[in-house]
């Protein structure tokens, strides 16, 4: 390796170092061995892995500002790993929410006292294998990240050892194994079609072979490869109709996981399918094959979202459909390739993509992380559960309806902005019918967002015995809720960050 | 070239700041009462501020006035202002915002549960209907529109009466429902080749160039027709016309007196104003489909929607409902002025329009007056049953008084402001349409017999004694106070003043409607 390619891997490298050095604390500082209780319930963990969570964050901004090393945005290690700023955007994203997630789930984690390292080492190194899945820009090395993100999850999801916890542990796993196995399916079509696993030798060979123009992608070989790859991607970013194991792990693991999961996972995998079909499929005119793909799988992921979210009551339920759906709108930013665009801008399509799941990642994190403070101080995982909770604990309250009301797209927030920006740039693509479907599902979503929204409210609470939330925790909804209400009012600094990110086109 | 002058972001905003300082103020525990007068003061600033903007817009100069600007979104596929400030047609209706927002918090004293959570949605509210008057960027406009819809779910839901839960979410999914086609409408127009702006008129003093002068002559993205149809819809939910009309009459019956004046005060008024700036104001000359063609269809549901609108009415035992459902009837003659628009150019008659502009602010003074009136009679009472009242007149002799200003008002007795609005549109729009007119003009003669018979029931008459309520029921009955007289003045004296004096508010409108329709 070359020292560029340790600068340029240094983020995933101080990630990989933290999780190893949290999961060692707790095997090797361990009470018997000291004699007593030394080194307590070893809850300062939380704290080792919050502060730890600097050093990858440092690597980052280190390499999008280049204050030391050599930074290089080529691909290094043979073309497998590019330290683009698009991996740069994206490992900050996902930093940003596993630190949230960590010092949110302080408390939370009281329940798990034998198992605490676990859950800090596994959730880690997943977003190890997260950081390292964004950057990845070679088949092989997808596929190894993809199941470095996933295996520690299933872990992760059964980590509470109920009923639910199993069951969402062995879907998980059995489901992620199939999807994998779906996407390497696909891989292996790219790789006998073309010879090559490297993003760019693949995209110069198709380049060179001879199309097809009866055949979508210009040739069957890429078409299925093409099928297969969203469809192990689809696993990830939890889009219909892939999406039947997300409500019960959703369920079954314990809420910060889940909230992980719906960030951290999902950001991850558009990330690496937005690399994926614009480097290999992006230019020329097979492009504008994707439209239609994408267009479909964003009604079907969105409806069928909002749909079965209206008779849901478990709140965590609800809010796994309300991702889907959410996936869905992102899918109508992926439709929209931007090859026949009526403003003749060639990366509005990424563009908006990337704002919304900056935007998203805020919100479902202040609902998902709000929720977090407030479900293992009661019992009741059912909406009624949330019942009054205005007069138990009215900060943490309004932190959470704003965040369902910015999951909802209601003005001025992140929510509202991003939504008008991505469903722009599909009318912007002549796909007004698309836009309309995606606007109507907005209100669909309206009356299961508002149901918890008048839980919280309206109702009257079972007791009114106060809630009282750590400074940790509200610090990180705050954060949250703070950053969700700022991108959406002054979205001008946000864009021009994602505007400086696209480096895949 | 920016431009700031701060004086609308701040009538804007004030409710909102003064939102924030008894949401501040509650962290230590406070009385009631302070907090009335805290809201109390703010709606008062809001007020005085509002009327500066109308005051001070010159109608003589015409054009768009105060404006505050600033770059803000700047997508790929979406860029917006800030972009605030008036004209003719919506200096006006921030006045009448700021007067139905003051007269509303005065009329909050029923309300004794949550009052800090209530003031702030109220204050909330009154931000977002100002917001939606003065933006003059499309993207802008529609956030205020759609964001209004948070503060009066909360409204309704929480202070509301009978099934508020139910009225409240049904009003929601009515309103998110239109707002939504509406958003891909404006999506539709801004990315429409040689559209690109989002200014909803032209300033040339500032050099913006605005959305009509753009998109005349042009293909648009989508056909003309489902981009006029969207942005119809979103109106039409909210005027309302039948048949969207649905949502209004729950709403209305449901909701705190306050909330009630609001809404039909001023928020039905959004959808008029929608209706004049955007699809008149854009529609004149696009390709393929433009107002003219639709002005015929208009007209014909206008003039329905009245006759139903009045008709229903007849029929309501609750005055509440019967003021609500007039209001149907009511908002159908300012579709009616819309139509005025003719079938082409030549057809156009601006007194029509004039007409539908006036009969908004008239509307907001005489209904938010009949649902204050409503709401006290209520508070004391303790019934809205029209056949559980009667004779009230003896007890209630100022309430009555001021009931039959409002109500005389309403069916267009001259001297009294709604004689003038609905004048102006029968003589406008006979002119375009004569048989929709004519039937239209019917829609006054029942809602003369629906007021005088509601106010006949209501306060005259013997004192019925149906079954189940004690005869002493009604012996102990107050009439208004001192301090509820405060909001019932605000809303009468526009009423008169309007009725007596028309030139001070007509000029204002006519001078920005002959922008709109380039004369």
């Amino acid at each position: 390796m070359t020292t560029e390619a340790y600068w340029a891997l240094s983020p995933v490298i101080a990630m990989a170092v933290l999780s190893l050095l949290t999961i060692s604390a707790d095997a090797v500082l361990n009470e018997r061995w000291k004699g007593g209780r030394r080194w307590g319930d070893k809850s300062w963990l939380v704290w080792i892995a919050a502060i730890g969570l600097l050093a990858p964050l440092f690597f980052t901004l280190n390499l999008w500002f280049g204050w030391i090393g050599e930074s290089t945005a080529d691909s290094v290690l043979f073309g497998s790993f590019t330290a683009d700023r698009f991996t740069l955007f994206f490992q900050f994203l996902l930093i940003g929410a596993t630190v949230a997630v960590v010092i949110a789930s302080a408390q939370y984690l009281q329940q798990f006292s034998d198992s605490r390292g676990e859950f800090l080492g596994l959730t880690l190194f997943s977003a190890t294998g997260m950081m390292l899945l964004v950057g990845a820009s070679e088949l092989i090395t997808i596929y190894v990240a993809l199941e470095t993100t996933a295996l520690p999850i299933v872990a992760l999801a059964g980590l509470r050892r109920d009923g639910f916890a199993v069951e969402a542990g062995v879907k998980f796993l059995i489901l992620s194994a199939l999807s994998t196995a779906i996407l390497l399916f696909g891989f292996v079509f790219l790789y006998g079609y073309t010879g090559a696993t490297q993003l760019s030798d693949i995209a110069a060979r198709i380049a060179l072979l001879s199309t097809d123009s009866s055949v979508p992608f210009g040739s069957t070989a890429v078409l299925l490869s093409t099928i297969l790859i969203i469809a192990g991607f689809g696993f990830k970013m939890a889009i219909a109709p892939w999406q039947m194991w997300v409500p019960d792990v959703y369920q079954g693991s314990p809420t910060p996981v889940a909230a992980f999961l719906s960030v951290a996972s999902k950001a991850s995998a558009f990330a690496v399918l937005m690399r994926l079909l614009y480097q290999l499929l992006g230019s020329g005119e097979t492009s504008q094959d994707w439209q239609i793909l994408f267009a479909v799988i964003a009604v079907i992921s969105m409806t069928f979202g909002n749909l079965l979210a209206l008779s849901q009551n478990n709140v965590k339920r609800i809010l796994a459909y309300s991702t889907i759906a959410q996936a869905g709108y992102i899918m109508v930013g992926l439709a929209a390739i931007s090859v026949n665009s009526a403003s003749g801008s060639n990366s509005a399509g990424p563009q908006s993509v990337m704002y919304y799941l900056a935007g998203y990642a805020f919100t479902n994190l202040a609902v998902f992380l709000a929720y977090t403070t407030v479900i293992h101080r009661i019992t009741d995982p059912d909406i009624s559960g949330l019942n009054g909770l205005i007069r138990r604990s009215p900060f943490i309250a309004i932190m959470m309806v704003i965040g369902l009301l910015s999951l909802l797209g209601m003005p001025p927030t992140v929510g509202f902005m991003a939504k008008a920006v991505i469903f722009s740039t599909a009318v912007d693509q002549g796909l007004v019918w698309l836009a309309i479907v995606a606007v109507l599902n907005t209100v669909i979503a309206a009356y299961y967002y508002l149901r918890i929204v008048a839980a919280i409210i309206f109702a009257e609470p079972e007791t009114d015995e106060k809630i009282n939330p750590g400074i940790n925790e509200l610090a990180s909804v705050a954060v949250a809720v703070a950053g969700a209400i700022a991108l959406g009012i002054v979205p001008a600094y946000i864009l021009d960050l994602v505007d400086r990110s696209i480096t895949i086109l | 070239m920016s431009e700031f002058n701060g004086i609308l972001t701040l009538t804007v905003f004030l409710p909102a700041i003064f939102a924030l300082v008894i949401l501040v103020a509650r962290i230590r525990p406070i009385s009631d009462t302070v907090i009335r007068w805290i809201a109390i003061a703010g709606s008062v600033a809001t007020f005085i501020l509002s009327l500066i903007v109308f005051i001070s817009y010159d109608s003589e100069a015409g054009g768009v006035q105060m404006i505050d600007k600033a770059d803000w979104l700047t997508a790929e596929t979406l860029k917006s202002s800030y972009l605030l400030g008036v004209d003719g047609l919506s200096a006006p209706l921030v006045l009448l915002t700021g007067l139905l927002g003051m007269a509303a918090t005065f009329a909050s004293r029923s309300i004794t549960h949550r009052i800090a959570e209530y003031f702030i949605w109220l204050l909330i509210l009154e931000s977002a209907v100002m917001g939606v008057f003065v933006s003059l960027d499309l993207l802008l406009f529609f956030i205020f529109f759609e964001f209004e819809v948070i503060p009066m779910y909360m409204l309704i839901s929480i202070w509301g009466s009978g099934r508020p839960r139910y009225s409240a979410m049904k009003f929601v999914l009515f309103t998110l429902a239109g707002g939504a086609l509406m958003f891909v409408a404006i999506f539709a127009v801004f990315l429409s080749e040689s559209v690109g702006v989002m200014a909803m008129r032209s300033i040339p003093e500032i050099g913006i160039v605005g959305i009509p002068e753009m998109i005349a002559g042009t293909d648009l993205i989508a056909p003309a027709s489902l981009v006029f149809a969207f942005f119809l819809a979103a109106f039409a939910v909210k005027l309302p016309i039948w048949p969207l009309h649905n949502w209004l009459p729950d709403a209305h019956t449901d909701a705190p007196t306050a909330v009630s004046v609001m809404l039909a005060g001023v928020l039905l008024k959004m959808a008029g104003y929608g209706l004049i700036r955007i699809n008149i104001g854009f529609f004149r000359e696009t390709n393929g489909f433009n107002v003219y063609d639709a002005a015929a269809p208009l007209a014909i549901l206008a003039a329905f929607s009245v006759i139903y609108g009045a008709v229903i009415t007849l029929r309501q035992t609750d005055l509440k409902r019967l003021i609500a459902y007039s209001s149907v009837s009511h908002m159908g003659f300012v579709m009616l002025g819309v139509a005025a628009i003719g079938g082409s150019p030549a057809d156009t008659s601006q007194g029509g329009i004039n007409g539908a502009a006036l009969q908004m602010f008239t509307h907001g003074t005489i209904t938010g007056l009949a649902f204050l009136l409503v709401g006290m009679v209520y508070d004391r009472t303790h019934t809205r049953h029209i056949p559980h009242l009667g004779g009230l007149w003896r007890q209630m002799p100022i309430i009555a008084i001021f009931f039959f200003i409002a109500g005389f008002a309403s069916l267009g007795l001259p001297a009294l402001s709604g004689f003038v609005s609905e004048i102006m549109i029968f003589l406008g729009t006979f002119t375009v349409w004569p048989w929709p007119t004519a039937v239209a003009a019917f829609g006054v003669v029942l809602a003369a017999g629906y007021i005088l018979w509601m106010i006949q029931r209501t306060f005259f008459g013997p004192r019925p004694t149906p079954e189940g309520i004690p005869d002493d029921q009604f012996d102990k009955l107050t009439d208004a106070q001192p301090i509820d007289l405060i909001p019932v003045l605000v809303l009468t004296v526009p009423i008169l003043l309007v009725g007596i004096w028309p030139k001070v508010i007509v000029d204002v409108f006519q001078s920005g409607i002959a922008r709109i329709l380039g004369l």
